[in-house]
């Protein structure tokens, strides 16, 4: 099993800088900055309707923010579009499964090499030496360095639909490794798991900062797993931020607790999050 | 039961045959092509042409609707584009045959790129609605642009003639047409081996998760108009030699629907689909045709009594076959194929 080597995906440093954003009278986002630093896992938490989506939809281009900077490894790309931004090498998952459903695994993680790939309509019609040497060369390396990674081997032509959920996250994160990306953006990769398909989906992410060496951006509500794996913590709530720092830190801020608990105890707080960890 | 598959190499899982059998198939396939003009009779191989025309056009729809998810009403109008380009390109021009024929092609999909321009913001039915109003409007061009198109009464083609042979018979139009048609399936085949039919799916499936993954939908969607418009413009230029005159009733809107209709039967989204489906729209209303005449003795007056109900049984069996086989005749095939795989294991 052969993997990119070390350094081959340079790790972004990912900058957001005053950005706000506003659906008519509605503040989404207020004033939003903090960093996602090379090479670690950087969680972005708070209760529902604090922004969270909305900040990765301006990330990865699908919002305009009216105010403020998106810049990756300094460039600025807050108005560039979505298919730019893929080539920068953000990639992301979503919250809802956005799998195409109508394809087996193998093509659903062929398709996230798209961008970097050449084939024209003409070599693709005629499927000339040329658009056949690139599709071999994509197919080898999924296969090596993604499907055994992530163990996905025994499905990989099975269409997406008859997947499990907990496959088709997995099927999901293949995809966006598939896009060589130097910042993966994941949204909620462990929603709706059960513990074991939690602490699988854990290790591979862990596994991927190690083995990979990119740079990882995610939204999580399971707290034991935020807590668990990431370097650096940010906390929105009501669209601004309201505390961030190492996961320790986060934990016993007041702030935090009153977010969540609507009173500022980090006791009471803990104690509930042990609750629900045991409880599940 | 299918035995003794396993690959060794990249190239040899995704190739377009992967079995022996299929192999089998396909040779005998080609054997029955070739000997079918020595065989038919002067009315089957003139079915036989019209069919791979319409396989060509079905083909190309297949690719803007099936794979890509864009509705399209609009295939008989490119397809009509293509016969008046073939008809100018021929009569003023005097070019040769398969020059026609491609610059056919292009010329259809020009236009179709110009049609397709409000695919990035209208989908689904608003899609329809546009495309059947650019038919409309190239109707109007049809019939009005008389220095070109003849306006009502139409342009007559010359037979086609190729390497100095003239080829006015369907016998030796079919020499011709047929292995357009396959080369024309067969590039549609390879499509979706590769990134860009890859991408076509995609935007079909999900056109917002496509894009995070890089796929500029405007440019895309453009480019399936372009290739559905490509392959209806040769089918129109075929059409063209094949009928030898071109009258702005040629392609009517319902040869649109005839298409749509096809591409459904046959199986949406896939190769075998747009074959089988333009196979059965053309030969079906035929052999219904023969079932009358047989009924003729039995019958007195079975021709004049049974002629609408022969059109009646045709729209039931369509109506049948959405019914019970949505997925389209492709899918009885795949079922077909599954049954020998396994067996004797499952049925």
């Amino acid at each position: 099993m052969t993997r990119p080597a070390p350094g081959t995906l340079a790790p972004a440093h990912l900058a957001v800088s005053g950005l706000s954003l506003s659906f008519g009278g509605l503040k989404a986002l207020t004033d939003v900055s903090f960093e996602v630093r090379p090479g670690t896992i950087t969680a972005l938490i708070g209760p529902n309707g604090a922004g969270k989506t909305s900040l990765f939809n301006c990330i990865s281009g699908f919002y305009r923010p009216r105010e403020g900077h998106i810049r990756l490894d300094g460039q600025d790309i807050t108005h560039t579009h979505p298919p730019a931004r893929a080539r920068a090498g953000l990639a992301r998952t979503f919250q809802n499964i956005a799998l195409f459903k109508g394809m087996t695994v193998l093509d659903n993680i062929k398709l996230g090499r798209h961008a970097h790939m050449r084939t024209n309509l003409l070599q693709a019609l005629a499927y000339w030496s040329a658009a056949r040497r690139e599709e071999m060369e994509l197919r080898a390396e999924v296969e090596r360095q993604i499907i055994d990674f992530l163990e996905i081997d025994h499905i990989r032509n099975k269409p997406v639909a008859s997947l499990s959920y907990g496959l088709q996250k997995r099927v999901e994160l293949a995809r966006a490794l598939a896009m060589r990306p130097r910042l993966l953006m994941l949204d909620e990769p462990v929603a709706g798991m059960n513990r074991e398909e939690t602490e699988d989906m854990a290790r591979f992410i862990l596994d991927v900062k190690e083995e990979w060496g990119i740079s990882i951006l995610m939204v999580e509500h399971d707290m034991g797993m935020v807590m668990d794996i990431s370097d650096h913590v940010v906390v929105l709530n009501f669209g601004k931020v309201i505390a961030q720092g190492p996961p320790a830190q986060v934990q016993g801020d007041p702030q935090v607790a009153a977010a969540y608990l609507g009173s500022g105890n980090p006791a009471e707080l803990m104690r509930r999050l042990s609750a629900i960890g045991e409880a599940a | 039961m299918r035995i003794a598959t396993a690959k060794e190499t990249y190239v040899a899982d995704e190739g377009l045959l992967t079995t022996n059998t299929q192999r089998a198939w396909m040779i005998i396939l080609a054997l029955v092509l070739v000997l079918a003009p020595f065989v038919l009779n002067a009315y089957w191989l003139y079915l036989a042409c019209l069919v791979a025309i319409n396989v060509a056009s079905a083909t190309g729809l297949n690719i803007l609707t099936g794979y890509t998810g864009l509705v399209s009403l609009g295939q008989a109008a490119f397809m009509a584009v293509g016969a008046y380009a073939v008809a100018f390109l021929d009569g003023h021009l005097g070019t040769p045959f398969l020059l026609n024929i491609f610059a056919a092609g292009l010329v259809a999909a020009a236009v179709g790129v110009l049609v397709g321009v409000p695919s990035l913001r209208v989908k689904g039915l608003y899609l329809a609605i546009a495309t059947i109003a650019a038919s409309f409007i190239l109707h109007f061009v049809f019939t009005h642009w008389v220095s070109v198109t003849g306006g009502m009464s139409g342009v007559n083609v010359a037979p086609a003639r190729l390497f100095g042979i003239e080829l006015a018979s369907p016998f030796a139009l079919y020499f011709v047409i047929v292995p357009i048609t396959a080369v024309m399936v067969l590039g549609a085949a390879n499509l979706f081996r590769t990134r860009i039919g890859r991408a076509f799916i995609a935007i079909r499936d999900r056109d917002i998760s496509a894009e995070v993954l890089g796929i500029p939908l405007l440019q895309y969607k453009l480019m399936s108009f372009a290739l559905s418009s490509f392959y209806a413009g040769v089918a129109g230029g075929m059409w063209a030699y094949f009928f030898r005159v071109v009258t702005p009733e040629s392609f009517p809107f319902a040869t649109s629907i005839f298409f749509l209709a096809a591409v459904i039967v046959g199986g949406l989204g896939t190769i075998l689909g747009p074959i089988l489906g333009a196979a059965f729209m053309t030969l079906v209303p035929e052999l219904l045709k023969y079932v009358v005449e047989w009924l003729g003795p039995v019958f007195p007056n079975a021709g004049a009594a049974l002629s609408p109900v022969r059109t009646i049984v045709f729209g039931a069996l369509i109506v049948f076959f959405l019914v019970f086989e949505p997925q389209g005749l492709a899918e009885i095939v795949r079922r077909i194929r599954r049954f020998f795989h396994l067996w004797p294991f499952k049925t």
